[in-house]
């Protein structure tokens, strides 16, 4: 395509994560190719991403302003082969994830590392699935990427030092502050902010308190920067309760199991910002 | 809102008025500090662009595109008017 190599990533799926990792790097300066698996999607991620580049700029989240990378949309996980380093933010589902790594780990060679952007599923499971387990690691951007200058780095057991040196470097070129931990489920963002939110849900259906009490508390009492709720909305409800799920799963706690109010919005369709309501109402869906 | 109520700089105030406070369910003062007062978050930020856009027909590029022209009604007020050149009154 005629861009070094070192300076395009990939990005597998192209979903809330998908649209603003990409954003983040094409405000950089680095050029994306983006993958999902329907041209309806990649359409719809073309325009958000194109606000969020925006956004960022507004927010004055690219210093320098550089010219901003070029992106490509694909169908095919083939394109992804050229790419520095793959970033897989596909659905919260561990057997598709699984299948869809150890697609791309035999389509990208040896020396490409490869990143899970996955919300809890540890590394060490995910790692069966590919064929270079050395150069898969975790890399828990947060939503919005563009937006939050810090990320979770997760090194599995079979991290090797290499893609962990790798990783990090591009970590840096996208200007974010890392701190790396080891593996287990949920990690430690997920493992302490998912309950939480579960938690705050469940607050509200017992009647305790209103959702916006319970933000405004847990943002005036404790700093949290949104509260609970409103993140749910950010993060979005679907993949609140997938990643609760697992985290229940593989921790054997069953409090972990997503609450009946979260069930009860994703039943209905109301996923948060994504969709326009979750806890809150957010009019029409910014497109 | 219709736009015909929105071609002076009153009625573009007034339509800005009812959509931020709509969103944050409160009172807004014209000359109130929006992200001082916590108001407005970095989402909500992004969101007012695009409602300005859309409900105002224009296009806010570049140098525009700064927290500075969103941080109160007033100012949305003033930029709103002047990509769509409409008179303002000289303190506005
Ligand atoms: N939403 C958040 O705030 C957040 C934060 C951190 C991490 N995560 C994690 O990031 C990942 C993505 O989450 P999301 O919120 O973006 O989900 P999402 O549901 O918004 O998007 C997932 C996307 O993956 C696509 N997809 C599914 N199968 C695919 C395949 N085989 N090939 C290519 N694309 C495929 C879907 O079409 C969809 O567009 C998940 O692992 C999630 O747990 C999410």
């Amino acid at each position: 395509m005629g861009h070094t190599p070192s300076d395009t990533i990939a990005v597998v799926g192209a979903g809330v994560m998908g649209r603003s990792i990409t954003a983040l790097a094409l405000g950089r300066g680095v050029h994306v190719v983006l993958v999902d698996v329907s041209e309806e999607v990649l359409g719809n991620a073309r325009a958000e991403i194109a606000q969020q580049l925006r956004h960022g700029q507004f927010m004055g989240a690219f210093p320098g302003s550089p010219a901003p990378g070029t992106l490509t949309t694909t169908q095919s996980t083939s394109e992804v082969a050229d790419a520095a380093v793959v970033i897989e933010a596909i659905t919260e589902d561990a057997s598709l994830k699984a299948r869809v790594m150890a697609d791309i780990s035999s389509t990208v060679p040896a020396g490409v590392p490869l990143i899970t952007n996955t919300s809890g599923i540890p590394i060490a499971e995910l790692a069966k699935s590919v064929q270079r387990p050395a150069e898969l690691a975790g890399v828990h951007f947060m939503n919005p990427a563009y937006l939050i200058e810090m990320v979770e780095v997760i090194r599995g057991p079979q991290t090797g030092d290499d893609a962990m040196a790798a990783i990090l470097s591009v970590l840096e070129r996208l200007g974010k502050k890392t701190v790396v931990v080891r593996d287990a489920p949920g990690f430690v963002t997920s493992r302490l902010l998912h309950p939480m939110i579960n938690e705050a849900a469940r607050v509200v259906a017992e009647g305790t308190a209103s959702v916006e009490a319970v933000d405004r508390l847990m943002h005036g009492c404790l700093g949290h920067p949104t509260g609970p709720l409103r993140t749910a909305d950010l993060i979005g409800l679907d993949n609140l309760a997938d990643a609760l799920r697992l985290l229940a799963e593989r921790t054997g706690n069953l409090t972990f199991e997503p609450c009946e109010l979260l069930m009860e919005k994703v039943r209905r369709g109301d996923l948060g910002r994504k969709t326009g309501r979750g806890f809150y109402d957010y009019g029409k869906v910014l497109s | 809102m219709s736009m015909d109520q929105a071609v002076t700089a009153e009625g573009i105030e007034q339509a800005i008025t009812e959509f931020v406070s709509g969103r944050v369910k409160a009172e807004v003062p014209a000359d109130e500090d929006l992200f001082a007062s916590g108001l407005v978050s970095s989402m909500f930020a992004m969101e007012l662009v695009v409602h300005l856009e859309q409900a105002f027909s224009v296009q806010i590029l570049g140098d525009d595109l700064k927290r500075d022209n969103f941080r109160t009604v007033q100012a949305m007020t003033a930029l709103v008017a002047r990509l769509r050149g409409v008179e303002q009154p000289a303190d506005a």
